[in-house]
């Protein structure tokens, strides 16, 4: 029992820093020199690097304010699961965790997908960066571990 | 003591296309980005790095049939003489021509009367004090552009001029910020809002105020549903389970 419950913590712990660095970090497209979105796009010159704000597009933002509202729904969890540990009935259901994980996962999958569906092909050479590739791995953790919680059941 | 270098992006070549984004500019030639100034004051400058240092926006965004002011200023590190000129020049989107369109020279503004601004360009400048902004009125799609600004302060003279980028809208364009936190917003305020009512209805049919079949239901309901410890009434035999 203290090892799935240990566990579980982990890998809650776990998905909670990978949204954290994936929303923190202006990684999500790399190319040669430059690394853009979500907030800043930064370059290296010859001269040095310089960074600016990332475009104020609409789907940006949507990114943005996904990928925080994942971070802060992952949190929430991590709090309820807490509190409902110790104030849960014995034998009842981390419902309430449960609800804010799965809605983090799929605001995460929303934000990813936006993403992925609205950058644009530049010419110069890029690809998406580690950000991008840690939210997509964050989705389907984050998922999991939601429907760990709705299975879980708080033992005597 | 710590010296402290002066930053500065260097530029070999000049643009090929002038665009705001990283992306397309550096196809074939440097980015020339504004020229960024720490002061060194503790560094004694030696003479071939001193020179003017002129200031503009990067980009500014205005309403089509609005007034716009483009502001220049610069840094010298001699006292502004009477001799300062200020010149602006216009380049149009996609075009390779730049034309002069306003100068300051011997305490007499020269604006353009010729042009595509004739009219519509005013000086608001305050060359006294390194001030050298020009004001747009009336814009019109066609003004989308860059316009660089060149000041010299005799006899401080090199110096690279500056440019700033002008978009013209139909609608000012959503600044940065305003739809993330909108969305934020909306959702988390959902998010109270449905806690809030949870706890009201809990709330209510506790007090009996409600008379929910939920009380039935609760019977029937599967044992272990999960429960929070909330204000159950004391002498309550029915076991109203949410």
């Amino acid at each position: 029992m203290l090892f799935i419950l240990l566990g579980v913590l982990i890998l809650h712990l776990i998905i909670l820093i990978l949204l954290f660095v994936s929303t923190a970090v202006s990684a999500w497209s790399v190319g040669g020199q430059k690394s853009t979105d979500l907030w800043y796009n930064c370059m290296t010159n010859n001269g040095g690097y310089h960074c600016k704000p990332a475009s104020s597009e609409d789907w940006i933002q949507a990114v943005q304010a996904l990928m925080i509202l994942s971070l802060l729904f992952c949190f929430f969890s991590l709090i309820a699961f807490l509190y409902q540990l110790f104030r849960l009935v014995k034998g009842g259901r981390f419902f309430f965790t449960a609800i804010f994980q799965i809605l983090a996962s799929v605001f995460v999958m929303c934000g990813a997908i936006i993403y992925t569906v609205m950058s644009p092909d530049d010419a110069s050479i890029t690809q998406f960066g580690y950000a991008y590739v840690l939210a997509w791995v964050a989705f389907p953790l984050c998922l999991i571990s939601g429907l760990i919680y709705i299975v879980l059941r708080k033992k005597e | 003591f710590v010296f402290l270098p002066s930053y500065r992006l260097i530029c070999t070549q000049t643009c090929t296309q002038l665009c705001s984004d990283f992306a397309s500019c550096c196809v074939n030639a440097c980015v020339c980005l504004s020229v960024k100034f720490i002061p060194d004051f503790f560094l004694p400058v030696p003479e071939q790095s001193q020179a003017i240092v002129i200031y503009t926006g990067w980009e500014r965004h205005a309403l089509v049939g609005s007034d716009i002011r483009l502001s220049c200023s610069f840094f010298s590190w001699r006292w502004t003489s009477e001799d300062v000129t200020f010149s602006w020049t216009y380049r149009p989107d996609g075009s390779r021509d730049s034309i002069s369109i306003f100068h300051y020279t011997g305490g007499v503004p020269y604006v353009d009367n010729k042009g595509p601004f004739r009219d519509r360009l005013e000086f608001v400048g305050n060359p006294g004090r390194r001030d050298g902004s020009i004001l747009l009125k009336n814009l019109e799609f066609t003004d989308n552009g860059t316009f660089t600004c060149d000041a010299k302060n005799p006899p401080d003279i090199v110096g690279r001029p500056s440019s700033v980028r002008l978009l013209v809208f139909e609608k000012v364009p959503i600044q940065a910020g305003v739809i993330t936190g909108a969305i934020i917003g909306v959702v988390l305020g959902l998010l109270v809002l449905i806690v809030v009512i949870y706890y009201l209805m809990r709330f209510l049919v506790a007090r009996r105020v409600f008379s929910l079949s939920v009380s039935k239901h609760g019977k029937k309901k599967k044992e272990g549903s999960q429960q929070r410890q909330g204000p159950v009434p004391p002498a309550d035999p029915s076991k109203i389970k949410v």
